[in-house]
């Protein structure tokens, strides 16, 4: 069967995991691996899993893109040089999938609002944060029973997990996350947390989501509505799991999730960088399926100077 | 007199910051404006003035305070003739739009706190501090957790960033005198000689007096406490009581020690909840070493689920909790519950 062919930019923690999950897609195939560093570990483990690497960055991947006709493309580089990168391929007609905290395109979070974004033919979606696609489909399953007044989430990452892209820019992804709860989680206020705990042996990444509903909660259609999303995640992050809750108390909802990744190239410990990669492929997957079965088309962005 | 005779220390009130964890963040403006005022006039150098988790922290997880940081911070500031309003920021739960708010205030000297192990979190606070031109600590929490050797790493980090003072905070009361010793002798052996070196420590020991003249004789020259001991756990180091043991030692504070006796007794006593003490679950945070703002989380827990708050602190200790973690209390008590037949799955 036909795949469509892919290109990860970046070589960090979060390209390198991209290249097992693209692999083991039905539908998408990863042919190029940008880096900036000749030496780095990310582009020599690409090359030996067979995708073909450049370390000139953005520019040494455009002259490449008709001829292996690269479709779309997964930005794990960082928000400052997104747009850029985002630019150079949306005019060559591929399509973008961001995963820094960049946001120029829509956020997306797959079991939400990714059905939306392909009909549409977005050119470039964001993927928000580890901690946005861990917690938001929860805050979402609240608020389509109930309003919810105010949603805050905190996200418990293992210190090892951490890259130094996010440490040196944690603000950043408290402002990216706490807006997506509430333009894709539906709360009317959102607030996100993050700790990075050093713990040995590395903790699991732990959620635990808050929302204040609007009057008293409906605990039962809620507990049903968070069940229903957490197997709607598990199709992708199968490590999804419910340690706690829902638990009310006035009307507060309560949830603790725990995320356990597939190991593939950090350990399980490292849920955060799966559910990043996992959505994000699954995002692509979707589009994917939509391009081989005739029904969108990506079509060069002509940028108005 | 003692071989400390002559050197200068200064001052750090916490009252109306850590004080705040003690008081359920339930402390209004016109009570900060009344120990504020008071502190000011005794001569006390430094006030800090926050949410308990400092900016950014009204939340679900760490409590809605009374009033904004802003509300605070101005009311105060206002007011003061000579002390210094402080702010503490926490990397991933404050920001640099709240650093800048703070400023705006009146907030002119900020404690920067990361875990012992991350202070590669804070470059962007830090650097952000010192252009705003205010007086920048990185404040390393739960010191204990570290060896002396890497938690002069960490501190060499900070003040690479731009921070003027570097912390050694005894977050779970946890530390012995010689650990103390210890840290700040590694701290200083790193550090340039014009960087300062602070120590913030927790009495659930018994140790917050020993503990901050430990870190005096080797080197340190600022001190946090609180006065009457206002703050999470068993407090942290009682102010009046320290300075009266600094001046029989003659060191030096420059603040007025019968006047921080009266604030002790006839202000902050008066605006307890509980007394702060030592008792047996704010001792099991400094024996377990575990994180003393979870004390009050940990009773609200046990009293709803059943299981006794020392057992939940001792679990949370064992599983490396640290401070920020608050929502792993329930999540901790609910486990434990289920485990002890006390709470069923809700579906």
């Amino acid at each position: 069967m036909k795949k469509i062919r892919c290109a990860l930019i970046g070589s960090g923690n979060i390209g390198t995991d991209l290249i097992y999950k693209i692999q083991r897609s039905e539908l998408l195939e990863p042919v190029w691996m940008v880096g900036i560093d000749p030496e780095s570990e990310g582009l020599t483990r690409a090359a030996a899993m067979g995708l073909k690497t450049t370390y000139e960055g953005i520019d040494g991947l455009l002259p490449h893109v008709l001829e292996d006709e690269i479709q779309i493309a997964f930005d794990a580089t960082s928000a400052y040089v997104h747009a850029e990168n985002s630019r150079k391929l949306n005019e060559l007609g591929v399509m973008m999938i961001d995963l820094t905290p960049a946001a120029i395109g829509p956020l997306c979070v797959p079991p939400v609002n990714l059905k939306q974004h392909a009909e549409k033919v977005e050119m470039n979606v964001n993927m928000i944060s580890c901690a946005g696609q861990a917690t938001i489909p929860i805050v979402s399953a609240v608020s389509q029973i109930q309003g919810v007044e105010y949603a805050e989430i905190i996200a418990s990452l293992s210190s090892k997990s951490i890259g130094p892209g996010t440490r040196a820019n944690l603000d950043e992804f408290t402002y990216t996350t706490s807006n997506a709860i509430e333009v894709v989680g539906g709360a009317k206020k959102g607030k996100a947390l993050a700790i990075i705990n050093p713990a040995e042996p590395p903790m699991i990444m732990r959620n635990t989501i808050y929302c204040l509903t609007e009057g008293e909660p409906d605990e039962e259609k809620i507990t049903a509505s968070v069940l229903a999303m957490i197997k709607e995640v598990q199709k992708y992050v199968p490590g999804y799991k419910l340690v706690n809750g829902p638990s009310f108390e006035g009307n507060k909802v309560a949830v603790f999730m725990e995320v356990e990744g597939l190991g593939d190239y950090l350990p399980k410990y490292a849920g955060n960088l799966d559910i990043m990669t996992a959505a994000a492929t699954r995002t692509a997957e979707m589009f994917a399926e939509e391009i081989l079965a005739g029904t969108i088309q990506l079509n060069p962005v002509e940028v108005a100077s | 007199m003692s071989d400390l005779n002559g050197r200068k220390v200064i001052l750090h009130d916490m009252c109306l910051r850590d004080g705040m964890h003690a008081k359920r963040e339930q402390i209004s403006v016109e009570q900060m404006v009344k120990v504020a005022t008071a502190l000011d006039d005794a001569g006390m150098p430094y006030i800090q003035v926050t949410h308990g988790a400092g900016l950014g922290g009204n939340s679900l997880q760490h409590g809605f305070a009374l009033a904004s940081n802003e509300e605070y911070i101005e009311a105060v500031a206002s007011r003061m003739k000579q002390a210094v309003v402080s702010v503490l920021l926490l990397p991933g739960l404050g920001t640099m739009k709240e650093l800048k708010s703070a400023y705006d205030s009146g907030a002119r000297s900020v404690h920067v706190a990361t875990h012992c192990t991350e202070a590669d979190t804070s470059p962007q606070h830090i650097a952000c501090a010192r252009e705003l031109g205010m007086d920048t600590t990185g404040f390393l929490m739960m010191s204990h957790l570290s060896d002396a050797s890497s938690l002069a790493q960490e501190a060499k980090k900070m003040e690479s960033y731009g921070a003027n003072t570097v912390y050694i905070t005894d977050s779970a009361g946890f530390m012995l005198p010689e650990d103390v010793t210890q840290r700040v002798t590694a701290l200083r052996d790193v550090l340039k000689p014009e960087t300062e070196i602070g120590f913030h420590g927790h009495h659930n020991m018994g140790l917050g007096i020993s503990n901050s003249i430990a870190a005096i004789a080797a080197g340190a020259s600022r001190i946090d406490g609180s006065v009457a001991g206002l703050g999470a756990g068993a407090g942290n180091t009682p102010l009046e009581v320290f300075i009266a043991v600094c001046e029989r030692m003659g060191i030096e504070t420059g603040v007025d020690l019968f006047k921080t006796m009266d604030i002790a007794d006839e202000i902050i006593f008066p605006m307890m909840d509980h007394i702060v003490r030592v008792d047996k679950d704010s001792l099991t945070l400094g024996y377990a070493g575990v994180y003393s703002t979870f004390l009050l989380h940990a009773k609200r827990a046990a009293e709803r689920f059943g299981v006794p708050a020392r057992d939940i602190l001792v679990e949370l200790g064992r599983k490396k909790m640290i401070g920020g973690q608050e929502d792993m209390i329930q999540d901790t008590a609910m486990t434990m519950a289920k485990q002890r037949g006390l709470l069923k799955q809700n579906f």
